[in-house]
């Protein structure tokens, strides 16, 4: 069959623009995206830039968007995306520069992973292996099976706007040594993450964990660091206030207290975070949107405060 | 048709014209509801930062409520059906779980089979009412406008919990809605991206980006307003459009964000006034002038 795929091309030793070039490929069923960039680069277009190695999904040199969205294009086949013979959408990874064509430059992926410092820290010297529980070894095989591909980190809607975020790849990294049992640093390693940058700047939108070819769930592992920086003592911080308010509204009614919420989120002495949250209640109230002053409570909301008392403080306890 | 439905903390709160909107566009449709009362806030993916077993129980709970009405579930909010979507789909693939789950609920003498069936009115409207029956019940033709969907994070991802393998439509269910009031679905990047609100009263700055990247770039493709079956992303687009535009493109807030039920209600022939649509804080003064000139020819 004919594979139809237009590959966003660029060359910056050409031209400062990029454009979209189509291309029309003879394929098998069987054939993998790969397989057909391959097979235009070798038949077709000797200067269109790549880069792959394995071609079994498990260097993760060969992520790049699909219509899209990344994936390693070694692991999709041509058949699966486009069905009926579509046309196929092939770009770079986003949130990276382009070296040339389907290059991304990963440099800064790089940096942000080595700045977690992405191995074992102890003082302890076994006589011989250093020997970890199995239980906490599966609970680490899900995020070990990472292979660096970048495909979370192109589609991190947090990046996008801010390229000082560290962003999944890195914090899924640095969650592998958290919950290391051997590992003895982790109360720093929380310390540096909870600040500006790390753990509370994910958004939550769970692309990372949509695109993921190796079911990493990097924002899963971003969750998990959360909770145990507030375990940690590591409570100063808006994303503490707001996560233990919303909890706290719950307990109390049941429901989402929002004007609470918004205050305790923002903090009592942020004064032009509380100046601002009054210019939209004072524009809602003209607009005649105004929230109750309590939650509208669920009938018998009291079962719900006792919920919440069983499990979380028995969790605390 | 019938359904337990759940209206989530906003519909209630701080969003209470999606509320209204919805109830006078069910009435139009022929669908019943009964709201199951007892029903707890889904914590959002916030409360289960802190504890996501919390989470499930509360959401599991919910479910439990509604099998008890033996009737499916309705959500008119995208988080609140990502939210308890994943929890289902959590103790759907974890008999341990649920009967965990399970032992909690049983103090207050509830049970979950793992059962019940929870949509977005979204949904309910492709796949339980159906395109064709939806357009028998327009009586403005709407074409010349040009809407942008706005999903938000949690009614499309992750696709597993949402049931995308077995109904695909959903992934594209906002754009086959807008299309079949004969206006155009804008394309834009942002479409299925992040609205900011969940780290708003976190990271403001990144925040107000992402609001004014969404709604810029609408704009710029020629959307008339947004529509978004979310009313989180609502009050994040809505309510910090002027901010975050003035920030950062320089420009003034000039895109109207609706909620689903009103663009639906708008081509049913509801008064817009009556959908709430003049309660947002971006201006649609202007927006309802052109939509009800199509009224009146």
């Amino acid at each position: 069959m004919q594979a139809q795929i237009k590959v966003k091309r660029f060359d910056p030793e050409q031209s400062d623009e990029s454009f979209f070039q189509d291309y029309s490929v003879d394929v098998t069923d069987e054939s993998t995206i790969l397989d057909g960039l391959i097979k235009i680069r070798e038949e077709q277009d000797g200067t269109l830039g790549l880069r792959c190695s394995c071609r079994a999904s498990i260097c993760g040199s060969c992520s790049m968007r699909v219509n899209g969205s990344a994936k390693l294009v070694c692991k999709t086949r041509i058949k699966e995306v486009a069905p009926n013979g579509e046309v196929i959408s092939i770009e770079p990874m986003g949130n990276m520069p382009v070296i040339k064509d389907l290059v991304s430059d990963m440099d800064a992926f790089w940096s942000k992973v080595r700045s977690v410092d992405p191995y074992v820290k102890t003082d302890f010297k076994p006589e011989a292996e250093h020997i970890a529980s199995n239980d906490s070894m599966t609970h680490l095989l899900g995020v070990m099976n990472c292979i660096m591909c970048g495909a979370c980190v192109s589609e991190c809607t947090a990046l996008e706007v801010d390229s000082n975020f560290i962003g999944p790849a890195a914090l899924a990294k640095a969650y592998r040594f958290v919950a290391d049992p051997r590992d003895e640093d982790k109360n720093t390693r929380l310390s540096k993450l909870n600040g500006n940058d790390g753990v509370w700047d994910c958004t939550r939108c769970l692309a990372c964990v949509e695109v993921c070819p190796k079911d990493v769930a990097p924002m899963e592992r971003i969750v998990k660091m959360r909770e145990l920086a507030i375990e940690e003592g590591y409570t100063n911080t808006s994303g503490f206030r707001h996560t233990d308010t919303f909890v706290e509204s719950i307990r109390r009614h049941g429901r989402l207290d929002e004007t609470r919420l918004a205050l305790e989120s923002t903090g009592l002495k942020n004064i032009s975070g509380l100046i601002d949250l009054a210019i939209i209640g004072l524009k809602s109230l003209f607009r005649g949107k105004i929230p109750p002053v309590l939650p509208h409570r669920p009938k018998d909301f009291n079962k719900i405060t006792s919920i919440v008392e069983r499990l979380e403080d028995k969790r605390k306890d | 048709m019938k359904f337990a439905f759940y209206p989530g903390c906003v519909a209630r709160g701080a969003a209470p014209e999606l509320y209204t909107s919805t109830m006078l566009v069910l009435d139009k449709l022929g669908i019943e509801t009964e709201e199951i009362e007892k029903a707890a806030c889904t914590g959002a993916g916030v409360l289960q930062e802190k504890n996501q077993k919390l989470g499930d129980v509360l959401n599991i709970r919910t479910l439990a409520l509604a099998e008890q009405m033996d009737l499916p579930v309705m959500t008119i909010c995208s988080t609140c059906q990502g939210v308890i979507s994943q929890a289902n789909h959590r103790v759907n693939k974890n008999t341990d779980y649920l009967e965990e789950i399970n032992a909690e609920l049983a103090k207050e003498g509830l049970h979950y089979s793992g059962k019940t069936e929870v949509k977005h009115l979204l949904w309910i409207l492709i796949e339980d009412i159906g395109i064709d029956s939806l357009q028998n019940k327009f009586n403005i033709d709407l074409s010349g406008f040009s809407f942008a969907p706005f999903y938000g994070c949690y009614i499309v991802r992750p696709s597993d919990a949402l049931g995308f393998g077995e109904n695909p439509q959903r992934k594209h269910s906002l754009d086959m809605v807008i299309e079949s009031t004969g206006a155009s679905s804008v394309d834009y990047d942002g479409k299925t991206q992040c609205c900011g609100f969940p780290i708003l009263l976190i990271n403001q700055k990144n925040s107000l980006k992402m609001v004014s990247k969404h709604t810029g770039d609408a704009k710029d493709n020629g959307a008339d307003a947004m529509v978004t079956p979310c009313p989180l992303c609502h009050l994040n687009l809505d309510g910090y459009q002027s901010k975050a535009r003035k920030k950062n493109r320089g420009d003034k807030a000039d895109l109207p964000i609706l909620h689903l039920p009103q663009l639906i209600g708008m081509a049913m022939g509801i008064d817009p006034k009556a959908l709430g649509v003049n309660k947002h804080l971006v201006s649609t003064v202007e927006f309802v002038k052109s939509i009800k000139s199509k009224i009146t020819t």
